[in-house]
């Protein structure tokens, strides 16, 4: 743990600001200005009050909360059947990682076992739900940087393009497009419809060649570096500290991710590489996001060759009225979503309902490290960092 | 008298066959955009491809309530659009569409352009200081930083054009491509070619040198409090203006009305529009610089390339002997 005060891992461009303030230039040079919550760039509800001197940013103050819909306290009035669907309003982007994460504190409290076709359609589920959130990123990061009247809408949209397919293979496997109430209590809700698995391979294989298109749009593009590499320096140190997880905790040279580590619904049993960046910059972050892609794409794939056959559930399916009865006990499950450690902490006392509920939103954690690594770049690169970090409000308020 | 009056009733003509074309070249724009973007782009309003869109886009606009914020300085705020939109009409007065097709062909035509085409900055810092809102004043910071910095390059870079046609009159500059654009001479034509577009693209604060816009963090930039009939001014200035540059690069590069077959005021408009298509294509496909990053490119890298091209050039029409047709 660092022993620094309250900014680690502060930047020479922060020292620079603060000589000019020493110079006598600053004072009423100081200007403040305010980002959001209604702003181009904001991912949704977030405010910054950002202290300028110039273009410099020396100051941050980040306000959230204006999404905060009591999630927790819903959960305690919710049944462990009703709740699945609610869980995934609070990630919109990886619906499919929050609702895997509650069944699985419920399962592991009540020790409802799982069959071994539900685990492995989770694992397809849950890495699809990543393909399709890591496009999301990418396109309103390029947004951010690019504009939305420039060359970052056209990359948005081919992005949004190849995400829509995504959400196509969702729609047909459980009706709905954004919110899916594909995971229950003992296994999943839905089983693979006919030709399902043929077109889920086209569309990865599809995807899996637009991602080499994207990358030679971005990496090749000596503007899109000069405006990435270097910028939103998160050190391995910082990030240990605030505890970032995920892409930014791997694009800082951090090679932890649950799936290898604490492997959840039968990850243990698929090949995949978990891809590590060291220099912590938004370039880093977005190699890192870029290298999952590829790495979801593999494990859909062996997900689908190897798909054992069976029941889906170890409870009765979707039309059931029974409530599921979760012994007195507590437990703390953990999955690795699209944007790191998704955690739920879930208390029964014996009920239909658990006594008490806790969610850990990655992007809450990751978004704490904002504060640390803005202060010392310039306006743009707030967005830029902003959007490397990539939040989502849903989670961060609850 | 009667010249006064043909003075006149010519102006009246061009200045509507200008807002003509730039209004048209808005609707080209969103269907070459959407063509990139694999979008259909206008459809709707009018059959076929939505031709009748900016019209509807121009009618919306002036219906729309006309918002002035309670602290903007209401004299600048309400002038800006004028003052913004006025240079970049002023500066089709000297283009020649074709032989004896202009309003006047000044034999400083270049010089009147690339003086009165920096006057715009003028109304781009009034509408920022004049909306006393602090994304407008950055942007208006950032947009007299900017352009300061590349009317150098833009300028040395036109002048090239300048010293191989040994004439400042921009009917003069494009009789000398007669033999050989411009873009195609060896070596030099091309790079001031490059140049010039680049410091096209910075000067008319495009992508990826739009900081002055930059809606992800400023919004709309110096623009944000303006709605109504004077969001539509400013957007109208800004595509003349871009529509009057690019005139000046067919000009200045690509030989003007020079062309086999079809008359000439027809060659102009399309190399105008292929210039205008080339800054548009740039737009869609790049991520936008950082303001300093932009300064960098402009007095470390632009700057010191024009004036060694420029001399280069000098020496080159010295060597071949006085200016003139090559």
């Amino acid at each position: 743990m660092s022993s620094e005060g309250a900014m680690p891992g502060a930047r020479p461009g922060l020292a620079e600001a603060h000589k000019v303030i020493e110079l006598g230039y600053g004072g009423n040079e100081r200007f403040v200005m305010n980002m959001g919550p209604q702003h181009p760039s904001a991912h949704g509800v977030f405010r910054m009050i950002l202290t300028l001197e110039g273009e410099i940013i020396v100051g941050v103050d980040p306000i959230i909360g204006y999404l905060h819909r009591c999630h927790e306290k819903l959960g305690e009035a919710l049944t462990y059947v009703q709740y699945p669907t609610i869980a995934s309003k609070t990630d919109y982007v990886a619906a499919m990682t929050s609702e895997l994460t509650y069944v699985l504190a419920a399962e592991r409290i009540g020790q409802v076992e799982v069959p071994r076709r539900a685990q492995y359609l989770r694992v397809l589920v849950a890495e699809l739900q990543r393909v399709a959130s890591h496009l999301l990123w990418l396109g309103t990061w390029c947004l951010d940087m690019g504009g939305a009247l420039g060359g970052g809408a056209t990359v948005f949209l081919y992005c949004f393009r190849e995400r829509e397919m995504v959400l196509d293979l969702f729609e047909a496997l459980t009706g709905a497009r954004l919110l899916y109430g594909f995971h229950q209590v003992g296994g999943t809700r839905y089983d693979l419809p006919e030709g399902w698995t043929g077109a889920c391979r086209e569309t990865v294989d599809h995807i899996d060649r637009r991602i080499d298109e994207y990358e030679a749009l971005l990496e090749e593009n000596a503007i899109f570096k000069v405006r990435t590499q270097g910028v939103g320096v998160i050190s391995r140190e910082l990030a240990m500290d605030v505890g970032v997880a995920g892409p930014l905790l791997r694009g800082s040279g951090i090679a932890f991710d649950l799936r290898r580590h604490d492997p959840y619904s039968s990850y243990e049993e698929f090949d995949f590489r978990v891809p590590v960046e060291a220099a912590g910059d938004c370039y880093a972050r977005y190699r890192v996001r870029m290298q999952e892609f590829r790495e979801s794409i593999r494990i859909v794939h062996q997900v689908l060759e190897r798909l054992p056959a069976g029941p889906i559930s170890s409870r009765p399916g979707v039309k059931s009225v029974g409530q599921v009865k979760i012994p007195k006990g507590e437990t703390y499950s953990r999955v690795e979503g699209p944007r790191g450690e998704v955690g739920c902490y879930l208390v029964s006392d014996g009920g239909t309902k658990p006594y008490r509920m806790k969610w850990r939103g990655a992007s809450f954690s990751n978004l704490a490290v904002i504060g640390h690594i803005l202060p010392g770049h310039k306006v743009a690169d707030a967005v830029a960092i902003l959007g490397s970090v990539d939040p989502v409000f849903g989670e961060v308020d609850r | 008298m009667n010249d006064i009056v043909r003075a006149a009733v010519a102006a009246f003509v061009l200045l509507n066959a200008v807002i003509l074309v730039v209004t048209y070249l808005t609707w080209v724009e969103r269907k070459f955009a959407a063509r990139l973007q694999s979008r259909i782009g206008p459809y709707r309003v009018g059959r076929p491809h939505g031709w009748l869109q900016p019209i509807a886009d121009a009618l919306k606009l002036m219906i729309k309530e006309d918002v002035v914020p309670s602290v903007a300085d209401r004299p600048i705020y309400n002038l800006a659009p004028i003052v913004f939109l006025l240079p970049a009409f002023l500066i089709f007065a000297t283009i020649p569409f074709a032989p004896g097709l202009g309003l006047a062909d000044l034999n400083i035509g270049l010089l009147y352009f690339l003086a009165v085409s920096s006057l715009e900055i003028v109304g781009l810092f009034m509408g920022g200081w004049g909306s006393n809102n602090k994304y407008a004043l950055l942007s208006a910071m950032r947009g007299v930083n900017q352009i300061i910095s590349y009317e150098v390059p833009f300028i040395l870079a036109a002048l090239v054009p300048v010293l191989l046609a040994g004439s400042l009159r921009l009917s003069a500059i494009v009789e000398a491509q007669a033999g050989l654009w411009f873009i195609a001479y060896p070596v030099i034509g091309q790079l001031a070619f490059v140049a010039f577009t680049v410091a096209t693209l910075a000067s008319e604060n495009r992508i990826p040198f739009d900081i002055v816009e930059a809606e992800s963090e400023l919004v709309a930039g110096f623009r944000v409090e303006y709605s109504g009939m004077k969001f539509a001014l400013i957007q109208l200035a800004e595509y003349t203006h871009l529509f009057g540059v690019s005139c000046l690069g067919a000009i200045l590069f690509l030989g003007g009305w020079l062309g086999p077959v079809l008359p000439g005021p027809v060659w102009f408009l399309l190399k105008a529009v292929l210039m205008f298509l080339l800054v548009i294509w740039v737009r869609w496909s790049f991520v936008r610089i950082r303001v300093d990053q932009i300064l960098g490119i402009s007095w470390k890298v632009l700057l010191p390339f024009t004036l060694i091209l420029l001399m280069a050039t000098g020496l080159w029409v010295a060597l071949r002997g006085g200016g003139g047709v090559a």
